[in-house]
């Protein structure tokens, strides 16, 4: 096999050792942080696969995790499901909605569906007020507790999972099908690629993700309530895809610990000078204003002009 | 000492090397000819010296080293750039496309007597002076572009293609009205033309470019009877 | 009748401030296709400012405009500082930084003049004023008014002088606009400042009646998009009447109209925005690009 493939797979070998060692010896709440950091991973991959290979940028993809989430807590607070039984019915209708939603987004294009995306998640928390004979209204729906090591490993073998069905349909004809939508749509379309099809799909396939995530958000959570998926979740999201890298799936690794861990250590107090609570804020804006201008591309970006350099 | 002096210019646009080495000079109140076939480099040298485009190399105008200066800074050298496909602002009317020719002129500038002159060369100026510029004809906006740039009383006009999708009339009312400005104004001109017979009529001195280089130059009559340029630009 | 009316009048004076901020980021939008997601923080936190100078003692009116000269040299301040180096890479980047301008906003806003609401003072008087004998709030036609003449200043400025007439020019055609002298950088700069400019007219009209706060702003700034997006992303006009339109009919939706409880104004909004965008995105007043493919 070429050294290329070589590395690779002795890259993937050793994260999944790492997972899997982190899992087993870490404190119970670093084991929970870690399964969110899962969890956004498994929200950024579909993410990616909707901005990163097609090109459609969505702001909203925190409504499709809403979708996911609410559907568990329903399921599991109201009718008594298994929490894991309720995954695989999460993904289904995040990614029917995904997929419905993307059949009028097909007439829109950059900044306007950017803001119809944007719209969608904007709406979603007044939404689950109104509807509360659904959602529970604003105190929402209760989900039974379970320790930082549960979600830890229902989160990575998910995010695993994700990785795994990720490669299998970018590597064949729809992957090349999204990168040829994402490349020129014109030239696309010249090919044969059916514009509306693909494009409808990858709304699909990335809200289905996104389900998933939020079904595991709830269960890891406990509860889910109209704040539980506000909008900043949604720019969380794509700030994760751009910082990690578009395009890549590996780089949504470093998305994911990013959007998790760089507000709690811009919480912490530096040179003994004690920051208030709205620093985090702050020091966040900074670093990804920062990011953007060092590395657009993203870590991934980043390395491959290393790689080149050196 | 020439107007405009480009001494051995480079530029590419990316990888692809557009002039390779270009020197040429325009004498003041001269207008000079730069012929070539597409892709030969005559845009690129326009943009070269307007700062449009990067480039190594010199180019001098009235002795004074460009450098890197770009666009808005040579502009207000009294150099006016009428570029390829004319760059009309097509949303704005027919009088603000005329006003904002005139933008690097001092405030004390007399602008409605410059308005006037434009209307004196393109009489239609006055009827559609508030209509929007898209609503205009390729002839009348070609014509336009021309107004626009004449407004700054630039020292040096760079004239890009002029008869790029134009009736051979209207095209031949152009250069008329150029030739008109050479002779009563003193207004130096770089024109760049595909259209050889119209160019080596209305210039002094013309330069040949092939792949991004001076293949040849010289006044404009020897030009014109020199079997080359007779064969690959002037059919016959 | 009487209740028609006054609510349209209502309706008009919260209008006038989503037309404001609606027109700021047309602005923008217009002259780099960039949309500011951080328009409404930066309104916030020059508000924040003239809360400041009415903290220390500045009378109201001189405050008023102080406030305005400090938003339009912040907004050419941020674009040259923040937005300028990533003017030439692909739209997506500058998104997520004007996402992070947002988030570095709102947390200085907080930091700063710390996250408790705080009361605000009107420019006019709140007592009821009787025309044609219905009373109206006179908090209401002052913003109107308010909102009208800064429209028409800017109008004016665009239409009659050289400067806007320069920055209309960098918009449609940049290239153009540079070959005839126009530094077209500094007018992205001079957009920034009167779109700050517009923004800060925008908190300084709402502050009074929803109190200020560091998230102030972040309802306004949806239903700006929407009359944005309704009027038609590239037309000043329209996303005046657009923001206009907006404010009567959430308005007019709420009194008359009883699902629609105060909680579902935003969903309505944004179920505006989505018809629009859905129907015809290129708005009101837009006209409609061909996409070819």
């Amino acid at each position: 096999m070429s050294r290329g493939l070589a590395i690779k797979l002795v890259a993937i070998a050793l994260g999944v050792a790492l997972v899997v060692v982190l899992g087993f010896t870490m404190t119970d709440y670093h084991q929970y942080q870690g399964g969110i950091v899962g969890y956004y991973l498994i929200a950024i991959l579909g993410l990616n696969i909707l901005t990163g290979y097609t090109g459609q940028i969505s702001l909203g993809n925190g409504a499709f995790m809403a979708v996911g989430g609410y559907t568990t807590a329903i399921l599991v607070g109201h009718h008594g499901w298994g929490e894991l039984w309720t995954l695989p019915v999460a993904a289904a209708v995040a990614g029917v909605a995904g997929f419905l939603f993307g059949i009028p987004a097909l007439r829109l294009a950059g900044p306007y569906l950017a803001l119809a995306t944007f719209a969608i998640a904007v709406a979603v928390p007044s939404l689950a007020k109104r509807f509360d004979h659904f959602t529970g209204g604003s105190s929402g729906i209760l989900l039974p507790i379970h320790t930082g090591h549960y979600l830890y490993w229902a989160s990575w073998i998910c995010a695993g999972i994700g990785y795994v069905v990720a490669w299998l349909v970018l590597r064949g004809r729809t992957g090349r099908a999204f990168r040829a939508v994402r490349d020129s749509e014109v030239a696309a379309v010249s090919s044969g690629v059916s514009l509306a099809s693909y494009k409808t799909l990858a709304f699909g396939i990335s809200a289905a993700y996104a389900g998933v995530a939020g079904a595991l958000l709830a269960i890891g959570a406990g509860y889910t309530n109209p704040d539980t998926f506000p909008v900043t979740l949604s720019l969380y999201l794509l700030i994760g895809a751009v910082v990690g890298g578009l395009g890549s799936l590996w780089g949504m690794v470093f998305g994911a610990l990013f959007i998790e861990y760089l507000p709690i250590y811009a919480q912490k107090t530096y040179f003994g000078f004690a920051f208030s609570k709205q620093a985090p804020s702050v020091v966040y804006g900074l670093v990804l204003i920062l990011i953007m201008l060092v590395m657009p591309t993203g870590v991934v970006g980043l390395a491959r002009r290393i790689r080149r350099a050196i | 000492m020439p107007l405009l002096e480009l001494g051995d210019v480079e530029a590419r646009y990316g990888p692809i090397v557009a002039l390779q080495g270009v020197s040429l000079s325009v004498d003041e109140g001269q207008v000079v000819a730069v012929l070539g076939a597409n892709g030969a480099g005559k845009t690129t040298t326009l943009r070269a010296v307007s700062g449009t485009v990067r480039r190594t190399g010199r180019i001098a105008f009235d002795g004074q080293d460009l450098g890197r200066r770009g666009p808005e800074a040579v502009a207000r050298l009294g150099i006016a750039h009428v570029p390829e496909g004319r760059g009309t602002f097509v949303e704005l009317t027919v009088w603000e496309n005329l006003r904002l020719g005139a933008y690097t002129r001092s405030r004390g500038a007399n602008l409605k007597a410059d308005l006037a002159r434009m209307v004196d060369y393109f009489p239609w100026i006055e009827r559609r002076r508030d209509q929007q510029a898209a609503t205009l004809s390729g002839g009348e906006q070609q014509m336009l572009a021309l107004a626009r740039a004449l407004m700054a009383r630039p020292r040096l006009l760079l004239l890009d293609e002029p008869s790029l999708g134009l009736a051979p009339l209207v095209t031949r009312e152009i250069f008329r009205i150029v030739r008109e400005l050479n002779e009563q104004e003193g207004l130096s001109v770089l024109v760049v033309e595909q259209n050889a017979n119209l160019a080596l009529d209305a210039a002094q001195h013309a330069y040949v470019l092939e792949v991004g280089r001076v293949a040849l130059d010289g006044p404009s009559e020897e030009l014109r009877s020199h079997p080359s340029v007779r064969k690959s630009y002037l059919g016959y | 009748m009487q209740q028609f009316l006054q609510q349209v009048v209502s309706g008009l004076a919260s209008g006038g401030v989503y037309a404001s901020l609606a027109l700021a980021l047309v602005l923008i939008y217009r002259s780099t296709e960039v949309i500011n997601f951080a328009q409404g923080e930066m309104a916030t936190f020059t508000t924040y400012v003239a809360w400041q100078l009415g903290h220390w003692g500045v009378p109201f009116w001189a405050a008023f405009f102080l406030t305005l000269a400090f938003a339009f040299v912040f907004g050419v301040a941020i674009e040259r500082v923040v937005i300028r180096p990533f003017e030439r890479g692909p739209v997506l980047t500058v998104v997520i930084v004007t996402i992070g301008l947002l988030v570095l906003l709102n947390g200085l806003d907080g930091w700063i003049w710390g996250a408790e609401i705080k009361s605000f003072h009107s420019a006019f008087p709140t007592r009821p004023i009787n025309i044609g004998g219905v009373a109206f709030s006179l908090q209401d036609i002052g913003v109107i008014a308010v909102s009208l003449l800064a429209v028409f200043v800017l109008w004016l400025f665009f239409r009659f002088t050289k400067v806007g007439l320069a920055m209309r020019a960098a918009a449609v055609n940049p290239d153009s606009a540079r070959l005839t002298g126009v530094r077209v950088g500094w007018m992205l700069a001079l957009g920034w400042g009167l779109a700050s400019m517009l923004g800060a007219l925008s908190g300084l009209m709402i502050a009074p009646v929803v109190f200020l706060d560091p998230n102030m702003m972040q309802v306004v700034l949806i239903y700006a998009f929407a009359a944005a997006v309704l009027g038609g992303l590239q037309s000043p006009a329209g996303a005046v009447v657009g923001g206009l339109l907006l404010g009567v009919m959430l308005n007019l939706l709420g009194t008359y109209v009883h699902p629609v409880t105060p909680e579902l104004r935003l969903p309505v909004a944004l179920l505006v925005l989505l018809i629009v965008l859905l129907v015809k995105p290129s708005g009101l007043f837009g006209r409609a690009t061909v996409r070819k493919v």
